[in-house]
């Protein structure tokens, strides 16, 4: 173990960064207020939705990290020992990226914004069968009750995840307290996934973003959302794990381990193709009025190449690059794909959101890659500083061992 | 149908396997194969096989079948019996989608399946020699192509000092043949020996 390095330290360089990409962030919220923010209404729902997007998206695939850890822990999946601490400190995000969607979401709602969430008008949800009947679920209290719960349960849960982890950095886990870990862990895990499945795979896109469409429903928009957002958590954990090799740490993590997450991005590129096709293609085969609304100004309107520019991106590039052995294994490949499904997913949910409050015209512009920058930012800034916070390897770990000799 | 002469060494465990396998093959001896009771991961790596190209025929017996199902169905529908739909156009692709992905996954696993069997030359009714019954239960046995001038002795010495627990010579076929266990060969009963 001596000569593991066990210790991350941020280098000045990628602070540098961090700082610089969150002050364009801000600097465009700011420019972004003066110029959108204050104009008139539709103007004011781009602004507010640009925001919305951006900050729905890093809250869902930082918290995927955390997903993708519960989940393997509950398979008894030992070959993450190795790198669970860059996941560990993804998950981080959750409170900090959860806070700022509740606090646009609920000003959001709280001021009524009908040209966004159109069931937040009161007169015109009394005046609707459709909204009326939908209104036990779509009215304001549950949606803030819900989703401050989601919230704070996701960064709780993933709290005491990331606490009884650290327990494997002290004392020595043998024999029965080793097995007395893996319960607890076990345990835990299983509450975080059962309140997932309750909310990221299934209310929470429910409430934020397909209520949009107020009158629109599918029932696959849960599940393509969580696809979604998973993947491109697996591949945000790629990323920081190539970082962290070049760099000479996680020594213990091998190709093996990078192989597995890029079948990871491989898998659930497809899984979410899989979905995307079954909602589509039903939609396309029945033909209603009321299901196509949502497809017309995507496909035939003026999202049209955002829309099939998300197919290409999320679904024939992972296909193409990925479906190789060799091309899992490749470092610069891997790092391309994952940069590209982290976009690509980006754009999924550009035109799910922007695609319902702006129909008419793409807004796609400077503001939502300022936006961005502000997210990107503030990941790196908040994970490279969760990652030297703690030892990057869990020494007393039970798996750790089934982690180093992993081999596929 | 030819007979060969082999030598075979048992190992009881992957431990002494491995360190043997690599003895046996820096000795010049020729490996025929290592019979195992499961798959043993990295085994064939350290007998020197080169990777399967498995997935390579895989991939091209699945796009075979895409080719199959998009140029069946779209000359069915808009040339040879074009059906009105719901108002769908002919050359409908949402639609078939499924079906052309059901066709690459069907030629695709078919395919592969019968190659595998091919490679591996198993078949109903096609029989090969069992080295050691206990191959299939606990003992890793590995076979040893002689020559004309491989000293079998010789062979089956340095293999005890490998680690074999048990050692034999057999003149065995080394193909496969047509038959049944049941009617011509009792499959775990004693093997002539041939010193």
């Amino acid at each position: 173990m001596a000569s593991i390095k066990e210790q991350f330290v941020v280098p000045g360089k990628m602070k540098t960064w961090a700082y610089a990409l969150i002050g364009v962030g801000v600097l465009s919220f700011f420019i972004g207020l003066f110029t959108k923010g204050m104009g008139t209404e539709e103007e004011k729902a781009i602004f507010l939705g640009t925001i919305m997007y951006n900050t729905i998206y890093w809250t869902l695939i930082c918290n995927a990290s955390m997903f993708f850890l519960c989940a393997t822990t509950m398979a008894w999946a030992g070959w993450p020992a190795a790198f669970r601490r860059i996941p560990e400190a993804i998950s981080v995000m959750v409170p900090i990226f959860g806070s700022i969607t509740l606090a646009v979401l609920l000003y959001v709602v709280f001021t009524h914004n009908h040209h966004i969430y159109h069931w937040t008008n009161d007169a015109a949800v009394a005046a609707d069968p459709v909204l009326k009947g939908k209104s036990g679920f779509l009215n304001v209290k549950f949606f803030t009750i819900w989703s401050l719960l989601a919230v704070g349960l996701w960064s709780f849960f993933g709290y005491r995840m990331r606490q009884l982890s650290s327990a494997a950095d002290d004392a020595a886990l043998g024999g029965m307290t080793g097995a007395e870990f893996i319960r607890k862990n076990t345990f835990r895990a299983a509450t975080f996934l059962v309140w997932f499945a309750l909310t990221v795979g299934s209310t929470i896109h429910w409430l934020w973003t397909m209520s949009l469409d107020a009158h629109w429903y599918s029932t696959m928009y849960s599940w393509y959302n969580f696809a979604s957002t998973f993947v491109s958590g697996m591949a945000l954990i790629a990323l920081w794990l190539i970082y962290m090799k070049n760099k000479g740490y996680m020594e213990y993590a091998t190709d093996e381990h990078l192989h597995d997450v890029a079948k990871f991005m491989f898998a659930f590129s497809i899984f979410w193709t899989y979905l995307w096709f079954s909602q589509y293609m039903l939609i396309w085969y029945s033909n209603q009025p009321e299901e196509t609304i949502y497809f017309k100004h995507r496909v035939q309107g003026a999202y049209k190449g955002i829309f099939f520019l998300n197919l290409i991106i999320n679904f024939v590039c992972p296909v193409i690059i990925l479906m190789k052995r060799s091309s899992k294994r490749n470092y610069t490949l891997v790092t391309f794909m994952a940069v590209l499904i982290v976009f690509g997913h980006w754009i999924d949910y550009y035109q799910e959101v922007m695609g319902s409050i702006s129909k008419e015209h793409v807004t796609l512009g400077w503001f939502d890659f300022g936006i961005l920058s502000f997210f990107v930012g503030a990941m790196i800034f908040g994970v490279s500083k969760a990652l030297a916070s703690k030892p990057l390897v869990p020494k007393h770990h039970p798996f750790l061992k089934e982690s180093i000799i992993h081999h596929t | 149908m030819s007979k060969k002469k082999f030598v075979v060494g048992c190992f009881d465990t992957e431990d002494t396997l491995f360190p043997a396998v690599k003895k046996v093959r820096t000795a010049g001896y020729k490996i025929q194969d290592v019979y195992t009771p499961f798959a043993v991961h990295g085994l064939d790596g350290a007998l020197g096989m080169r990777e399967t190209s498995l997935h390579t025929a895989g991939f091209i017996y699945g796009i075979t079948g895409t080719t199959t199902a998009i140029s069946c169905i779209s000359w069915i529908f808009t040339k040879d019996w074009p059906l009105d739909i719901g108002g769908k156009p002919h050359f409908a692709l949402p639609a078939w989608i499924p079906i052309m992905f059901e066709l690459t996954v069907l030629f695709a696993a078919v395919g592969m399946v019968l190659t595998f069997c091919y490679i591996c030359q198993i078949a109903p009714f096609v029989k090969k020699h069992h080295f050691h019954p206990r191959a299939t239960d606990d003992l890793f046995v590995m076979v040893i192509e002689c020559t004309d001038k491989t000293n079998t002795q010789e062979a089956e010495a340095f293999l005890q000092s490998a680690g074999a627990i048990e050692t034999k010579t057999e003149i065995a076929e080394e193909g496969w043949w047509i038959g049944r266990y049941d009617r011509d060969e009792v499959p775990f009963g004693e093997k002539i020996a041939v010193a």
